[in-house]
């Protein structure tokens, strides 16, 4: 209870006037905080819901004053546009949720074992490896794109994805997120209990690591989805053929075009957005406890 | 002697080797390659001429655009990214408040801009922003009756367009961050201050600032080095490479600069050297957010 200080020293006469008056004034107070979240809630959620809108209406109606604001009929004409306007959309569609698999896979994978390693071992220099990784998650990914760049070239990897999921398998900030979590799930004594038994320090891994850091696994799963779907730069850069790429790099290269069907981009956009607004709905709470472990704990 | 690699001293030696083995090869080998490159005149045949700091000195001489780049990030990182926690952390504390209904459903929709992909935002951001059919527009013109303003064309507009967008999407998520700060310092430390007759600003300033020091010094780091990496917003704003930022490059970014300068002018020395001028921006504020920080925290507590 919010109670003013103050309060307690008031002469007993003026007590319930005050009281009374500090419980207006937190009424009020409160009343105004709503009004102000939800505001920022609108704020929010606005350009998506606008997003939709647009891609509802065909394309003439994105030149009105004022603009829509509610629903309008074509929907599936505005698909037919897409299509026919970009008739590689399905098949970016297809490559930005193939590249997110792959990458969650091998995120997962890669990650828990070497989080595993780190959060269940005492090993020499396991404190200055760690803050090795650490000091990785501060390297701008800008520093290397051009030398990666002429690698991936020189390799033969250029115009694949393998620059886009090799690199980053063992990402510094997956291994992070799992040697949290496995530090607090997976509980020592178990470990020597198994060796006991005969299990192999690799067998230890798999039979119980993994089915132990379920939950910190869904949660470096989903991040590492979400990371992906959204990634920009590597693939702007590795993938130059349209049938190639992935829906943020299409999406920007139509914006580039002249000549723009602002229906059928909307529909675009919308459906590149809808996949992450889902996944969020469902997993809000395992999303937001992933995204801001760093922020906490770093 | 034979290493047996199954026993419990060198197992985890080799359960850590794929991050070392991947950041030896795409970590730290392109570092040294950019190093290299970033001191030769290398362009696609390769390095000619005598190794040399020339690329640098030409940044900060003769290139007409890098100092303006160099600018323009400067200001964006200002009012698109520090602006986040001036709003975000107040925001975290009315969020804090315990007799607030429906905190988890606020953090969740503050939180959903955070997870969009930038690329269709900025061009739904296009829409709304648009000089003609534009929602703001519209409020500013018809509503309020000021004049119309073309954010992707004016030079001011263009950075007040990309602070917007950078503005709406990171809030939320400085304010959860804080928020879930605020939420692990010990009650009883406001109860005492409580006790001791702090009001709520007194118990805000004295408690709740020192306590979450090192959460602001990390968050307020992490905005610098992505702010000083700014690309895909102002790259999607202002038409792509061929534009170089737009309006008076407005919207020329560092990073942006260094993408034009390695993919569309195939000048990866000078890339590189802009590369390794934009590290060196980001360790020395990360230093001086650090001392800031730091202080505050002493002065306070």
């Amino acid at each position: 209870m919010r109670i003013d200080a103050e309060e307690n020293f008031a002469p007993r006469a003026g007590r319930d006037r005050v009281e009374r008056e500090s419980r207006v004034l937190a009424t009020a107070g409160r009343s105004l905080k709503y009004l102000l979240l939800l505001v920022l809630c609108f704020l929010s959620a606005f350009p998506f819901y606008y997003n939709f809108v647009l891609a509802s209406w065909p394309n003439k109606f994105a030149y009105v004053n004022p603009p829509k604001i509610w629903f309008g009929p074509s929907i599936a004409d505005n698909w037919n546009q897409l299509i026919g306007w970009v008739p590689t959309f399905p098949r970016n569609f297809a490559n930005s949720a193939g590249l997110a698999i792959a990458q969650t896979a091998a995120a997962i994978f890669f990650c828990t074992v070497v989080g595993f390693a780190f959060a269940k071992y005492r090993f020499k220099g396991r404190k200055a490896l760690y803050a090795v990784v650490l000091a990785t998650l501060s390297v701008p990914a800008f520093l290397n794109i051009i030398p990666i760049y002429r690698m991936m070239s020189a390799l033969g990897w250029y115009r694949t994805y393998l620059p886009l999921v090799i690199p980053g398998m063992a990402g510094a900030f997956g291994v992070f997120l799992m040697t949290q979590f496995i530090q607090g799930a997976v509980p020592s004594e178990l470990l020597d209990a198994a060796r006991i038994d005969g299990l192999s320090e690799y067998g230890i891994v798999m039979r119980i690591g993994f089915p132990l850091a379920r939950s910190g696994i869904a949660v470096l799963g989903i991040v590492t989805f979400i990371g992906s779907w959204k990634e920009f730069l590597a693939p702007l850069v590795f993938l130059p053929d349209q049938e190639a790429q992935t829906l943020p790099v299409i999406l920007a290269q139509l914006s580039l075009r002249g000549n723009v069907n602002f229906s059928a981009m909307m529909m675009g956009t919308a459906l590149s957005l809808l996949p992450l607004i889902v996944i969020f709905a469902f997993f809000s709470r395992q999303i937001i406890s992933g995204l801001t472990a760093g922020s906490l704990k770093g | 002697m034979r290493v047996n690699l199954g026993s419990q001293r060198i197992a985890p030696y080799v359960l850590i080797s794929p991050f070392f083995l991947l950041f030896a090869a795409f970590g730290l080998y392109p570092i040294g390659y950019s190093i290299v490159m970033s001191l030769y005149n290398w362009g696609l045949v390769g390095p000619q001429g005598r190794p040399g700091i020339q690329n640098y000195l030409a940044l900060f001489t003769t290139d007409p655009f890098f100092m303006r780049s160099l600018l323009n990030t400067l200001v964006l990182l200002v009012f698109g990214s520090l602006t986040q926690h001036v709003i975000g952390f107040p925001l975290a504390i009315v969020l804090k408040d315990r007799l607030l209904k429906g905190r988890d459903a606020f953090r969740t929709l503050f939180f959903l801009p955070y997870i969009t992909s930038t690329v269709p935002v900025c061009l739904i951001f296009l829409r709304l922003l648009d000089n003609n059919y534009g929602w703001l527009n519209w409020l500013i013109a018809d509503v309020f009756g000021g004049p119309r303003i073309n954010f992707v064309t004016e030079p001011g507009p263009i950075k007040a367009a990309i602070s917007l967008i950078l503005n709406w999407r990171y809030i939320g998520w400085c304010a959860v961050v804080y928020l879930a700060g605020i939420q692990a310092i010990p009650q009883e430390l406001y109860e005492s201050a409580m006790i001791d007759g702090a009001g709520s600003w007194i118990r805000h300033t004295r408690v709740t600032l020192p306590m979450i020091m090192p959460v602001v010094f990390f968050n307020v780091s992490l905005t610098v080095i992505f702010g000083l990496q700014l690309f895909e917003e102002p790259y999607v704003w202002t038409g792509g490479y061929a534009q170089l930022g737009g309006t008076g490059n407005s919207g020329l970014t560092t990073a942006f600069y260094l993408m034009h300068q390695g993919f569309r002018g195939s000048r990866f020395g000078r890339a590189s050297s802009i590369a390794w001028v934009m590290f060196i921006m980001i360790i020395a504020l990360t230093w001086v957010t650090r001392r800031i920080t730091r202080r505050a925290g002493e002065q306070e507590g």
